[in-house]
C-alpha cells in the first residue's frame, strides 16, 4: 500500500505537471483539491484518465471522483480494491 | 479630426530572448523552448503555479504580455493577438493521443488547448482581465487587421488600451511580438510604425 501511494504522488506530480512540489510534500491525507494541492476541474479528469489507463478502473460516474480523489489515501485504498492491472 | 493612438511598449520573444522596447531582459542559454520559457518564468519570479499546465504557445503568450502588462494597473485592456500556426503544435499531440484506439486516453489537460485562443484566457486569468478579445489566424504577420481592429476598440471605447501583436508555437519553433495600444505612448501607432518595430 505504501509502494502505491508513493507511486500515486509521482504520477500525480508528473502528470499534473505540479512542478513546484516535491513528493515528500505531499502528505497521505491531504486534500487534493481546493485548499490541498490546489487541483482543478482539468486535473480531476486526468485523474480518471489515469485511474483506466494504469489501473484498468473505469469510473461510470464521474461524480465518484470526488470521494476517491479527496486524498492520497482515499485513492489508494479505491484502487487496491478495484484495480485490474 | 481624427484622433492618433500611440504604442506605450513593445516586447519581442525569440531566440532564447526577451526584449522590451529593444533593451534585452534576459537571455538564456537553452537547449529547447521549455527549458528557455520555464527559466524565463524563474528569472522574473513568476508565481502563477498554473502556467506548469499550460501549453507552448500558452507559455509564450503568457511570458511576454507578462513583461508588458505585470506593472500596469489598468484593467480594461483588450487582448488582441494573432499567429500563423494556430494551436497545431498542441493538436498534433491530441492527435497523436487518439490515433492509436487500442491505447486511447486523451488526455484532458492537452485537449483544452486545442484552440489558440486559450492563450487569451490564461492571460486575463493572470492581469484579471474581462475586456473584449479576439485572435487571429493569419498566413504571416498581418499589421494592417491589428491596426484597425485595436484603432476601432479604442476609438468605440471599448476598451482603454489593447494589447496586440504575434505570438507564434510550432513544433519548437515560436515568435512572439506584443505591444500595448494606448492614448500616451512612445510610437505612434500606425501600420509602418508596427511592421517597422516587428521587423526590429
Amino acid at each position: 500500500m505504501s509502494n502505491l501511494k508513493l507511486e500515486l504522488k509521482e504520477k500525480i506530480i508528473e502528470q499534473l505537471n505540479l512542478e513546484d512540489i516535491a513528493i515528500e510534500e505531499i502528505a497521505d491525507n491531504d486534500p487534493l483539491f481546493g485548499e490541498g494541492l490546489g487541483l482543478d476541474s482539468i486535473d480531476a479528469l486526468e485523474l480518471i484518465v489515469m485511474l483506466d489507463k494504469d489501473y484498468g478502473i473505469k469510473l461510470a460516474d464521474p461524480k465518484q471522483g470526488r470521494t476517491i480523489f479527496e486524498s492520497i489515501d482515499s485513492m489508494a485504498t479505491y484502487i487496491e480494491e478495484h484495480r485490474s492491472r | 479630426m481624427q484622433k492618433e493612438f500611440y504604442i506605450e511598449d513593445y516586447c519581442h520573444v525569440k531566440e532564447n530572448e526577451i526584449f522590451v522596447n529593444g533593451k534585452s531582459l534576459f537571455k538564456a542559454d537553452a537547449e529547447d523552448f521549455t527549458t528557455f520559457i520555464k527559466s524565463a518564468y524563474k528569472h522574473f519570479k513568476i508565481d502563477h503555479s498554473k502556467f506548469f499546465k499550460m501549453d507552448s504557445l500558452s507559455k509564450l503568450a503568457f511570458i511576454a504580455s507578462d513583461v508588458l502588462l505585470i506593472e500596469d494597473p489598468e484593467k480594461n485592456i483588450a487582448l488582441v493577438l494573432s499567429n500563423s500556426a494556430s494551436s497545431l503544435d498542441t493538436d498534433r499531440k491530441h492527435q497523436a493521443a487518439i490515433s492509436d484506439t487500442t491505447n486511447f486516453y486523451p488526455s484532458p489537460a492537452v485537449f483544452v488547448y486545442t484552440l489558440p485562443n486559450i492563450c487569451l484566457g490564461e492571460i486575463s486569468i493572470r492581469h484579471q482581465l474581462f475586456s473584449e478579445n479576439s485572435f487571429f489566424v493569419f498566413e504571416n504577420f498581418n499589421a494592417d487587421i491589428l491596426f484597425h481592429y485595436s484603432k476601432s476598440l479604442l476609438k468605440d471605447k471599448k476598451a482603454e488600451k489593447v494589447l496586440s501583436g504575434w505570438v507564434n508555437f510550432d513544433n519548437g519553433k515560436y515568435d512572439a511580438f506584443l505591444y500595448v495600444v494606448a492614448k500616451k505612448g512612445t510610437f505612434v501607432h500606425s501600420i509602418s510604425e508596427i511592421n517597422r518595430l516587428y521587423q526590429i
